[in-house]
């Protein structure tokens, strides 16, 4: 057990927050949350710039036209990306973390030199085509069909929380080429401009359109297009997930330490730290969040050793969830009438209570125990296989 | 940086367990349920020869280890339920200032200023001297221990922590205490502890849910057992890392400084938030894990017989020692 960084961990460090430093004030703003063309604008711009700067896809390997960093150097990454306030990978998660990595471990050579430097170089944004309204939790029991005509598939079907699907170019889709089962799915690249796609947004419980649905009707995909084997798609999407190197919430994490300081901070302006309850809920936060820093840590150690994510991924993430949203709760409740509008207040004091940004934190916390595997599902992996508990649902 | 335990640190931790195993089973522990003496002189010595009060002494007396192996250590003790006044000596023997104390000859209790109210002290009748630690003053050694006005306690929540009344807090010659150094590392030690009762609690938990058959299959199969141990798992390894983490940095003064630094404290808060949110993580997660544990035994973890009530116990004794968990929340608040 060490938590010393190496001498090349610390350089690659310090040269990153000088990068940041310098870079940062020229990419202004963030353009408001519905306004989708600006924020795909906005997300490929800091792409582009993190590619010129030889940061683009610090966790994709080297022959994937990435950085090829340590998990270590990544975790260093997304820290003092965080830390200095830098944009949201935003846009180009879905192509960084999903879609571009699959297609290094299973893709064609032509299909890495096709689809691969504009994912890294910013300027492509895809989408994700998994879930759908009949499968979510049970996601091998979809249903979208893709049916041989020639030389092309003809897609049949509805998706589901399928993120910025307005400004995508292409859509990582699974779709169902065989018998019922995982080992019916082939894994396909769609392009967002064929006929037969209509897109209609969903709002959330905030209000805003954060996702949306795809509705599919007899669209042409080239079977050129299909990454993997026919009806491998299943094992393909899996192999996506090793990619993960414990990582994956570390933005999340630290962004929740900022969000608690604030709520003392007014919890303060407030009068309210007299309260003991309060106080308590407030620093048992902060032992939560260093604690979830040190599994991080160990995560990523696990990850960089054995070149899996190991178990720690659930763990991590029904305890960040779970706080996370213990986090919400208190500052909504400290904002007593104030967390009844977004419109931004101020206090008795004239500072401003950030009511607005609780509010959006505290909504994002609520579809974090749902997002990426629901809490349930989490515990049954937990529980069947870390302590070995039989399988039956 | 690598927070893996490593192999050395996981051999030392089997091996302990094995030793704890053979030499002290809990059977064999637990033959001393009421008895004044917790541990017998034998085993305590068995303890020392074991090295597990000298691991942080330099070599050839002691084994040259830091608190991140002792934190292994510790957390087998705990998982094992060896009684005794195992983290006072384990803070004399490290200090340097009770004879005898690293190799198992003395046992040296440890009693920390808490809220007012009695002062029960643990093992008091059978110790050679007890160290007093307040988490803001100097700590003080009282040797021999303040037996004479002691009333012994007749009825103590946990059967293998006998407990002794004192009028008032007793006083004693002040110990070499840098910065709460002796404070910082029994809270560590005793957080340490936690997770190995949190542990066990797991583990036994898992084991029935695996075996017990209700509506003709294993309990464990239903998702509220599963989900309960999932629980279990997830307190526990969370403790763990912080646990750890803390240890580290009492290991490493320079990576504290790094520390410090972005959470944006001085380096002294860094190590005293760090070894403050991890036992008050290490206490929830033994308490929460033991009242879970006995849950899913129903009402075999109800019984005596069962020992999921003296991990409870033991869980609850140590939360009141360095800070309880709602004094550890509340001071915790200022580093948001």
């Amino acid at each position: 057990m060490d938590l010393r960084y190496t001498a090349a961990e610390q350089t690659f460090r310090s040269e990153l927050r000088e990068w940041l430093a310098a870079t940062l004030p020229g990419v202004g703003a963030p353009p408001p949350h519905d306004d989708w063309p600006a924020r795909r604008a906005y997300d490929l711009h800091w792409q582009r710039l993190l590619f010129e700067a030889g940061y683009a896809g610090v966790d994709w390997p080297a022959e994937g036209g990435g950085r090829g960093s340590s998990p270590v150097e990544q975790l260093i990454f997304k820290e003092e990306c965080e830390r200095a306030g830098a944009p949201y990978v935003g846009v180009n998660f879905v192509g960084l973390l999903h879609a571009g990595p699959t297609i290094i471990a299973e893709g064609t050579p032509a299909q890495k030199e096709r689809y691969l430097p504009g994912i890294l170089r910013g300027e492509e944004v895809w989408c994700q085509g998994f879930s759908e309204p009949d499968a979510g939790s049970d996601l091998a029991s979809l249903r979208t069909r893709a049916v041989r005509d020639g030389d092309d598939y003809v897609v049949t079907g509805s998706k589901i929380w399928t993120s910025h699907a307005e400004v995508a170019d292409y859509c990582e889709l699974l779709v169902r080429t065989g018998d019922a089962g995982n080992r019916g799915i082939s894994w396909l690249i769609m392009p967002m401009d064929t006929p037969g796609i209509e897109i209609r947004p969903l709002r959330t419980i905030e209000g805003t359109t954060e996702f949306a649905e795809l509705f599919l009707n007899e669209v042409r995909v080239p079977v050129a297009n299909r990454v993997g084997d026919e009806n491998d798609g299943w094992r393909v999407t899996m192999v996506t997930l090793s990619f993960e190197r414990g990582t994956a919430f570390v933005g999340e994490l630290l962004e929740s330490v900022r969000l608690l300081g604030e709520v003392r901070a007014v919890a303060d302006r407030l009068g309210l730290l007299g309260d003991d309850g309060l106080v308590r809920r407030i620093g048992h936060l902060v032992a939560v969040f260093d604690a979830l820093w040190a599994l991080t840590k160990r995560n990523v150690s696990e990850a960089a050793q054995t070149g899996i994510p190991g178990i720690g991924g659930s763990v991590f993430k029904l305890s960040f969830s779970e706080h996370s949203q213990a986090l919400g709760d208190l500052a909504v409740e400290l904002l007593d009438r104030a967390a009844l509008c977004a419109d931004p207040l101020q206090g008795p004091d004239g500072g401003a209570l950030g009511n607005a940004e609780q509010l959006h934190a505290w909504f994002k916390s609520i579809s974090l125990t749902i997002a990426a595997g629901t809490s349930q599902v989490q515990r049954n992996i937990v529980a069947e296989r870390i302590l070995g508990l039989p399988r039956a649902r | 940086m690598d927070f893996r335990v490593d192999d050395d640190q996981r051999e030392l931790a089997e091996g302990i367990r094995a030793m704890l195993t053979g030499r002290m089973p809990l059977e064999h522990l637990r033959a001393r349920e009421g008895h004044e003496r917790a541990i017998t002189g034998d085993d305590w010595a068995a303890l020392g020869e074991t090295g597990v009060f000298a691991l942080t002494l330099p070599e050839p007396s002691g084994t040259g280890l830091g608190l991140a192996a002792a934190a292994l250590v510790f957390e087998e003790l705990g998982r094992g339920l060896v009684p005794g006044p195992i983290v006072g000596t384990f803070l004399a023997a490290h200090a340097g200032v009770v004879e005898g104390a690293a190799e198992g000859r003395a046992q040296v209790g440890v009693h920390t200023v808490g809220r007012p109210g009695p002062v029960l002290v643990e093992h008091l009748g059978v110790l050679d001297a007890l160290l007093v630690l307040d988490a803001d003053g100097p700590g003080q050694l009282v040797t021999p221990a303040p037996v004479g006005g002691a009333r012994r306690v007749e009825q103590p929540l946990d059967p293998l922590t006998p407990l002794w009344r004192l009028e008032a807090l007793p006083f004693g010659g002040s110990v070499t205490d840098d910065h709460g150094a002796l404070w910082h590392q029994g809270a560590l030690l005793t957080g340490a502890l936690q997770v190995g009762h949190a542990g066990a609690a797991l583990e036994l938990a898992v084991a029935y849910a695996k075996e017990r058959q209700q509506f003709g299959k294993p309990i464990g199969s239903f998702q509220a057992i599963k989900h309960m141990c999932a629980d279990m798992l997830v307190r526990s390894e969370v403790a763990r890392a912080a646990v750890h983490a803390a240890a580290c940095l009492l290991d490493a003064p320079d990576v504290v400084d790094g520390e410090a630094e972005a959470a944006g404290c001085t380096p002294g808060q860094m190590l005293g938030r760090s070894v403050t949110g991890a036992k008050l993580l290490a206490d929830e997660a033994a308490v929460a894990n033991a009242r879970a544990a006995i849950q899913v035994h129903g009402g075999m973890g109800f019984t005596w017989e069962v020992p999921l009530h003296l991990h409870l116990k033991r869980a609850l004794v140590l939360s009141t020692t360095f800070q309880t968990p709602a004094d550890a929340a509340a001071a915790l608040a200022a580093y948001a």
